[in-house]
């Protein structure tokens, strides 16, 4: 059940999703968040939207040297924590950019396909699609 | 508060020294909550009333609260410092990514002090501080931008917070702004002249992080429910569809917006520059602040042809509000929405504050139809109403001639009306020019004992609406006046943008305090909201504000506002009434 960027022209860049996905990672603030948002080089430009499309082959789980990222029934991957030893590869083999990093744990961040995000989203610019 | 809650930590850089340390200030962060009350007492620690603003000893102060990056809405920094433009408390809010930077950065407040030998920025990644060069961005022209520059050195991307001074504030013209992600400002009373001052031409904060609180679920609940009701309640209605200037029509009709420095009640084609206008004819973009989901910003694309080349045209961004409608376009005559625009744009290439750049100009229209300055002091240029091109010119050598005349022009309307004449129809306020309102007594003697002279203070044109509907007798103008700085104290201390104060009542903002273990119900609020106001209020009149010797501008008594037309009388007496009120807190 991924979460697609509809529309990324109609974000406004307030990073109610970035502080939504926090939340469906039990957390407040934005050290346990995955999706990102950043402005096109400059505001004017408007904003593009980073969040997990869950791959149903997805690279990041491929290039775990640990087995610490399982591949999720309908798409996207669960992390095994105990597992996993902070190396980074899974974050590199992402070209989507849509895993997180959380500083204190030195671990991913890894999207949970929940669609906390998108049903956040004011302005519809992502869509969280029953697969 | 809570135990681990980095809010308490400040972030003291001394930028003589090139030095930076951290202090654990529970203390003030218990009793001042954070924002605006947490500021003032920093600078009164940090600031002797004495100093000149302009001088190394005038620290400028960044504060933010308890709810930033906890609550939506929560979107604002505070920014403390002496005003360079009044001599006396200067203080500014802005929100773009700063305040949720700062709060994920790791800090509640950051103090700076000193001045560095050349131009510098700082550079705060969450503990990391670090003192960049800055010689090459001094004096930058135009179509180089520093913003785009610092973007690309720097960290954060997304997260980040980018403050920035233009040549206004190098300069140091009293009314200088701070421009931060290009759309939002530290705007009124000179903070970017005291960035000029030290050599510190930006500062780029980012950070990330988790906050605790109570107890999350309630949390959870607690926080959607307000999100749900920013983002769907026709209180915040206006704000999300045309923006502040839904208000420019309505005004207009009511008379309560100036036009040509407030010497007329009416303007043909104030509909052409109308909120609806704009949004028809030129809203390209609308954009939030972090961390709130209202998204007030409102761009405007303005195509610009090259003159010297066919076929080649620019689209430039330019943030619109009502009061820069006011400011640059009725208070000048200009009634065309590309006018407007166009010296919204000059104003932001110079970085100065727009609302007083504006009530200037106005002045410089009226006084040279009167015969006070003539051509040769302003260097040839003829401002008329309505001449954008004249106007344009104008603000270019604020910052940039060397001309006397100019040179007065960019420390402030009341050191230029006091020098050439022309007090009666020069809109200051305890020096601090005018906002857009001419709706009543509450708005007038709002700005003239606000603490920061700003429409902001205490809404006072919420109160003349009401007055509008049913009269008001002079104890309870002053009462509500007094009540409204009270209480809005505390939204700047959490820090509440002022967009979201029919969501977040008292009682709201008990609740919200009590899931970050602050037990304060709403009278303990007021109470802190008053002492806030009261240490205020105390630093002013250090400074040498004197009430009893500050007066209204003669001109709002002649031309009739959104209640007719005013009475000195009645004003008097509104003015008597506040004035014991403040008195009873001192």
């Amino acid at each position: 059940m991924p979460v697609l960027v509809k529309d990324a022209n109609k974000c406004v860049g307030c990073l109610v999703c970035m502080f939504s996905c926090g939340r469906a990672h039990l957390a407040v603030g934005l050290e346990s968040s995955c999706i990102k948002v950043r402005s096109q080089g400059g505001i004017s430009r408007g904003f593009s939207v980073f969040v997990c499309r869950g791959c149903e082959d997805p690279p990041c789980a491929r290039a775990c040297p640990e087995n610490a990222l399982v591949v999720r029934k309908g798409g996207g991957v669960l992390l095994r924590e105990d597992f996993c030893t902070g190396c980074g590869h899974c974050v590199k083999a992402c070209i989507l950019d849509a895993i997180g990093w959380n500083n204190n744990k030195n671990k991913p961040v890894i999207c949970i396909q929940c669609g906390e995000c998108a049903k956040n989203c004011h302005y519809k610019v992502l869509e969280h699609r029953k697969t | 508060m809570i135990k681990e809650d980095t809010l308490k930590k400040i972030l003291y850089i001394d930028l003589s020294k090139k030095k930076f340390w951290v202090e654990e200030r529970e203390d003030l962060f218990s009793q001042f909550i954070g924002g605006t009350g947490v500021a003032i007492k920093l600078l009164q620690e940090n600031c002797d009333a004495q100093v000149d603003p302009l001088s190394p000893d005038n620290p400028i102060i960044f504060a933010v609260g308890p709810l930033n990056g906890v609550f939506p809405i929560a979107s604002k920094t505070v920014a403390m410092f002496k005003s360079p433009h009044t001599g006396n408390l200067g203080e500014s809010h802005a929100g773009g990514r700063s305040a949720i930077a700062l709060r994920m950065a790791g800090y509640g407040a950051i103090v700076i002090k000193g001045k560095s030998l050349k131009p510098l920025y700082i550079s705060i990644h969450g503990d990391n501080v670090y003192f960049r060069d800055a010689t090459t961005l001094w004096g930058l022209e135009e179509g180089v931008s520093t913003g785009a520059l610092i973007r690309r050195q720097e960290t954060g991307a997304g997260l980040r917070t980018i403050m920035r001074i233009g040549p206004a504030g190098e300069k140091k013209i009293t009314y200088a702004s701070v421009t931060l992600e290009t759309y939002r400002h530290f705007g009124r009373l000179g903070l970017g002249a005291v960035f000029g001052s030290k050599n510190l031409k930006a500062i780029v904060v980012s950070g990330k992080r988790d906050l605790k609180v109570r107890d999350f679920k309630r949390y959870r609940e607690y926080y959607l429910n307000l999100l749900k009701q920013l983002a769907e309640s026709d209180k915040m209605k206006k704000y999300h569809e045309l923006g502040t200037p839904a208000n420019v029509m309505p005004l207009s009709l009511s008379r309560g917006i100036p036009i040509k420095n407030l010497s007329t009640d009416f303007t043909e084609g104030i509909e052409n520059i109308s909120g609806e206008t704009f949004a028809e004819k030129h809203l390209g973009r609308r954009i939030a602040c972090s961390h709130c989901p209202v998204a007030c910003i409102h761009l405007a694309a303005l195509r610009k042809p090259y003159e010297d080349e066919p076929y080649f045209y620019r689209t430039v961004y330019l943030s619109y509000d009502y009061e820069l409608i006011y400011a640059l376009g009725t208070m000048l005559g200009v009634t065309k929405a590309e006018g407007v625009l166009r010296l919204i744009e000059a104003v932001e290439e110079m970085g100065l504050d727009a609302i007083s750049t504006g009530v200037i100009l106005a002045w410089v229209t009226e006084a040279f139809e009167k015969g006070i300055i003539n051509e040769k002091m302003t260097e040839g240029i003829i401002p008329q109403w309505g001449n954008v091109e004249a106007y344009s010119e104008i603000i270019k050598k604020i910052v940039f001639s060397k001309g006397e005349f100019f040179e007065d022009l960019g420390k402030g309307l009341d050191y230029v009306s006091s020098k050439y004449g022309g007090k009666d129809f020069s809109l200051t306020y305890g020096r601090n020019e005018m906002p857009g309102y001419h709706t009543g007594y509450g708005a007038h003697i709002g700005y003239l004992f606000g603490a920061r002279h700003s429409h902001l203070d205490s809404a006072g044109y919420a109160i003349d609406k009401e007055a509008m509907i049913k009269p008001i007798d002079e104890k309870e103008y002053a009462e509500k006046i007094f009540n409204e700085e009270c209480w809005r104290q505390i939204l700047s201390s959490l820090v509440i943008c002022f967009f979201g104060r029919e969501i977040y009542t008292p009682s709201v903002v008990s609740e919200c305090l009590s899931l970050l273990d602050y037990n304060l119900n709403e009278e303990a609020l007021m109470d802190i909201g008053r002492r806030i106001y009261q240490e205020k209020y105390r630093f002013k009149i250090q400074c040498g504000f004197d009430m009893e010797n500050i007066q209204l501008p003669k001109r709002i008594f002649e031309t009739p506002s959104s209640l007719g037309n005013l009475n000195e009388d009645f004003a008097r007496k509104i003015v008597t009434n506040l004035k014991e009120k403040i008195q009873s807190l001192l």
